[in-house]
């Protein structure tokens, strides 16, 4: 078979997509194809560019590689722009003097942004952003000047300012319209925008239409407006829109739209048939199309047109939803109710920054559109709705209002949709589809679905979406995936820690009448425990607190095998003093107890019976010991090395600095056990590597280590900051514990919490770091609540009589447990084993 | 012990007051010499042995109050076995049953039945 030669012009996103797509189609083989590129790299993510500045690389942003390319017998001209086009002779002409056949032509040239024409435009500090080149560009002036502003407020300009916040300049936005994203939201809308924009510092200037831009020494220096005003700048960047670059078929005299792009058909076709144009150059039905989405459609369109399909073009789907400077705002279908006839329900929330907008169908019975701005979690499911055109429920503003308490789920689940309604409309993959491949492949987790029908793979807004699918096809095949908490409560610790805090509850019993059902059980009481005390500090045997606590909690001490208990009283860093030690040895002697030192710089004193618990603690306490909580999923010990006072390498004091997180994190309860080090050098002899959060010393101050583990998974705690001081290394510390403490499962300690976050520790700096969830003062509030609240539970419990009743071990008897039975090994006493003691018990036993 | 008494015993002992256990939690009492857990859940007051038969300890009266699918039950503290407190049943493992208890309630003050409920009870 002789092979037919096919052009492509452009290797951006859809370029690179639709030679993607033909050689998947397994149809490559039938064509010599060659692609050109004027950038000097393949194609790249160009939707996430911004994510350049937060140290992705360009190889991390490139979507295409040289070597896939070469297997799939692809030619690319890198840095080669295609020149012109010679539609008699059918051939192509490159800027580097190349001329190629072809047999078929595909542009994909793209499009350029537009700067509009405001004298002064050429000054130096003026630039454009869509390139990596841009982007380097921008940042090398950046790194000079101190404030930028960007001119256009739409979706892109927002993208602009974004970037300009993050090299850390004063950042303002100028837009002509009188609100921010015309296109995509409505009046109420942008004033929520523009207000939680503005609350992150950047300056919004709308309704100001930029006559001049001044400079000094060819250097930007000031915007002048036509009302009169201005603005100081040392920087400008040009986000007004874009323009379809069509001079190639201008020059070739394709016939091109009105206000520019190439004209296709629905299969893609341009006035010439063998030529054929797709992505932001391509104009279709009137107008061009600036998204990622409608490029991709086009680009499947053309390889089926190529390759003797008939796929066409429909209406595209110009939904969005982004992340803007932090601030969630979708946009989909009829957003602005051009529909006649359609109505308009509406939702804002000016404190929490929130609005929410819905357009429905004169009967009230469909979905047309809507815009959400500041709270977007309903996104893709609303979308659906649209696109299915399932009949709404009755009243359709419960869809976009705060959900009340114990209402229903307002949105029909995922399960009121046609099995062909899409569900990634980014990838075009249909409900049906994944379905069927959840259930053939076995698939179980959201990345095995991705990874099998290229859903979610996008902009990721259907992955909850995909996670309730899964749900439910695993549920059907008879697998658990659900994690909420137990059978009492559908829902996760997550969420109930988030319920407790917001609804001030205080009880398990209001959190179960609320939230729950049933009684309890030994899973969700202990995790409400847990949740109660790091949000209120009550005691935990508070009446209403007792019977959550697991036994160790509700005796304040660790039961052992036989039921007896040990008790571990807090050894801060480790430093203790003779006559603390005297008082331990005398006490356990006292006793009778079995000695032993812990793993964790402390002593561990067992076989104290349940009714002794309250006399032992009246010594240790008097002897100036407090509450080691070692029974707690709790802080238990921060370990330290003797550090710079002593040791000849150390160059912090790492004992002190231990004894000084100690004391404030004692008593923080926590999803699970806490376990810290501080060493006071690189030698690390604390082993600060393998906590949950660990501290080594260095000259200038502290490396801080997050979410190590030692046990039955080891793991290294990951570097998360270095050379902080002590004031920055505590303020850290405090925002990771609570955001460990409020969003981790049920006994799932930090390691394997950190390896469910998505990002990882890049993720966790920008939130812990940077802020950026907005919610560091917040954590901060929490944790100083909880350490000014700080009592040590056994003193507080000796002086409670009521509580104190609770240890003993029958309440109709003072007797000790005849159980109890001890036996001497190396001068100490241990358990009986049962067979030592069987015969001694089994009266008691029926 | 009970061999040698003399005069029948009642066979009902009083071994608290009712506000002696909070709801939601347990306590153990020593009844005839045996170890008898006594657990009040919402509503209801129910005694089955002490007894762990997984762990061999006496420390059921200490376990986590709850129910399961409606059932009453408590969970051990040990390995977090539960017991149906009406039955004794483990639900965790068909073949392990503990002994359970008549308990009522007179005048505020709890009373336990000196003996087990007829009937089987298996230990691990």
């Amino acid at each position: 078979m002789t092979k037919r030669d096919l052009v492509v012009i452009g290797n951006g996103m859809v370029g690179h997509r639709f030679l993607d797509l033909l050689v998947e189609s397994g149809h490559g083989d039938c064509w010599n194809i060659v692609t050109f590129s004027e950038e000097p790299r393949l194609a790249y993510d160009r939707v996430n560019l911004t994510s350049f500045l937060g140290g992705k690389t360009a190889s991390e942003l490139s979507l295409a590689s040289p070597g896939r390319y070469r297997d799939a017998g692809v030619t690319v001209h890198v840095g080669d722009r295609a020149a012109s086009i010679d539609r008699r002779r059918r051939q192509v002409t490159s800027e580097h003097g190349r001329s190629v056949p072809y047999h078929a032509l595909v542009l994909a040239t793209g499009s350029a942004p537009l700067v509009p024409a405001i004298p002064g435009r050429e000054a130096q500090g003026c630039f454009v952003y869509r390139t990596i080149e841009d982007l380097e560009a921008i940042r090398a002036w950046a790194a000079r000047v101190q404030t930028g502003a960007v001119i256009g407020g739409g979706l892109l300009g927002l993208e602009a300012a974004h970037a300009l916040t993050r090299m850390g300049l004063g950042t303002h936005v100028v837009e002509f319209a009188p609100r921010l994203m015309s296109m995509q939201i409505d009046e109420g809308g942008g004033e929520i925008l523009r207000a939680k924009i503005e609350a992150l510092g950047v300056s919004v200037h709308t309704g100001k239409h930029t006559t001049q831009i001044v400079s000094e020494d060819g250097r930007v220096s000031e915007l002048r407006f036509a009302d009169g005003g201005g603005l100081v700048t040392e920087m400008v960047v040009f986000s007004a829109g874009i323009s379809a670059r069509d001079e190639l078929a201008r020059d070739c005299g394709l016939e091109i739209g009105e206000r520019g792009g190439v004209v296709i058909d629905d299969r893609c076709r341009t006035s010439d048939p063998d030529i054929l144009a797709i992505g932001e150059c391509a104009h279709f039905r009137g107008r061009t199309y600036g998204l990622v989405g409608p490029g991709y459609q086009m680009a499947r369109t053309a390889v089926s047109t190529l390759t003797g399909g008939d796929d066409r073009l429909g209406a595209f789907d110009m939904s969005t939803k982004l992340k803007l400077l932090g601030v969630d705002v979708a946009s989909f279908g009829d957003a602005h109710a051009t529909r006649p006839g359609s109505r308009v329900v509406s939702f804002t929330d000016s404190v929490a920054g929130i609005y929410k907008k819905l357009v429905v169908s004169a009967d009230r019975q469909r979905l047309l559109g809507g815009v959400l701005v500041g709270e977007a979690s309903s996104y893709a499911q609303l979308l659906s709705l649209t696109q299915a055109q399932v009949a709404l429920p009755p009243h359709p503003e419960q869809l976009i209002l705060p959900r009340m308490e114990g209402g229903a789920p307002p949105l029909p689940g995922v399960d009121a949709l046609p099995e062909a309604s899409t569900i990634c409309t980014c990838q075009n993959v249909a409900k049906g589809t994944i379905c069927r491949a959840i259930c053939d492949r076995q698939l179980d987790s959201v990345a095995g679905v991705k990874s099998a029908t290229g859903a979610g793979t996008g902009c990721g807004s259907c992955a909850p979406l995909l996670g309730e699918l899964l749900a439910r096809e695993m549920k059907r095949a008879g697998k658990a995936v659900t994690n909420h908490l137990c059978e009492h409560f559908s829902r996760t610790r997550q969420e109930l820690h988030h319920l407790v805090r917001v609804q001030g509850i205080r009880s398990f019993d209001e959190l179960i009448a609320r939230h729950g059902r049933g009684s309890g059980c030994e899973i969700c009481k202990p995790a409400a425990a847990s949740i109660l005390a790091s949000t209120w500090n009550e005691h935990v045997l508070d009446d209403r607190h007792v019977g959550l606590q697991d036994t160790n909690d509700r005796f304040l001490a660790n039961i052992q095998r036989d039921g007896s208990y040990s008790v571990v009283p807090r050894v801060p860093g480790g430093e203790i003093t003779p006559e603390q030690l005297v008082a331990l040895g005398r006490t356990a002697r006292r006793f009778g107890l079995y000695s032993k030192i812990t793993g964790a710089q402390r002593v561990d004193l067992f076989g104290a019976r349940l009714e002794q618990l309250p006399a032992i603690w009246r010594e240790l306490i008097a002897a100036g010991f407090e509450s080691g909580h070692a029974y707690g999923k709790a802080l238990r010990t921060v370990k330290s090395c003797v550090g710079s006072t002593w040791c000849r390498f150390g160059v912090q004091d790492s004992v002190s600095t231990a004894i000084r997180l100690e004391n404030r994190y004692k008593g923080l309860r926590a999803p699970h056990k806490l376990k810290s080090a501080v060493s006071g050098c690189a030698r690390e002899c604390a082993e600060a590597q393998g906590k949950d959060f660990g501290v080594i010393a260095t000259e200038k101050g502290y490396n801080l280590y997050l979410c190590g583990n030692g046990g039955m998974k080891p793991q290294h705690a990951q570097l998360f900051a270095t050379d902080l001081d002590e004031e920055t290394l505590v303020r850290y510390l405090d925002r990771f514990l609570m955001f460990y403490v409020r969003t981790a499962d049920r006994l799932q300690r930090t390691a394997a919490w950190f390896n469910n976050l998505e990002g990882g520790i890049e993720y966790l700096r920008q939130v812990l770091i940077e802020d950026s969830l907005g919610i560091c003062a917040e954590l901060e509030a929490d944790m100083a609540r909880i350490v000014e609240s700080y009592r040590c539970e056994w003193t507080a419990t000796l002086e409670d009589p009521a509580k104190l009743a609770r240890f003993r071990t029958f309440v109709n008897s003072p007797e000790p447990d005849p159980s109890l039975i001890r036996v001497k090994q190396r001068a100490q006493a241990r358990p009986a084993t049962w067979s030592e003691k069987a015969h001694l018990v089994e009266e008691a036993v029926p | 012990m009970r061999a040698l008494a003399l005069a029948p015993e009642p066979p009902w002992e009083d071994v608290c007051a009712l506000d002696d256990i909070l709801p939601g939690t347990g306590v153990c009492a020593l009844v005839a010499g045996r170890q008898v857990a006594i657990v009040r859940t919402g509503l209801a007051l129910y005694a089955i042995g002490n007894f762990d038969p997984f762990s061999k300890a006496f420390v059921l009266s200490r376990g986590i109050v709850g129910d399961r699918g409606g059932i009453p039950k408590i969970a051990s503290p040990i390995f977090k076995q539960s017991f149906d407190l009406r039955t004794g049943q483990c639900l965790d493992d068909s073949r392990v049953r503990v002994p359970t208890y008549e308990v009522r309630v007179e005048r505020g003050r709890v009373l336990v039945h000196r003996e087990p409920r007829p009937g089987e009870h298996h230990g691990a």
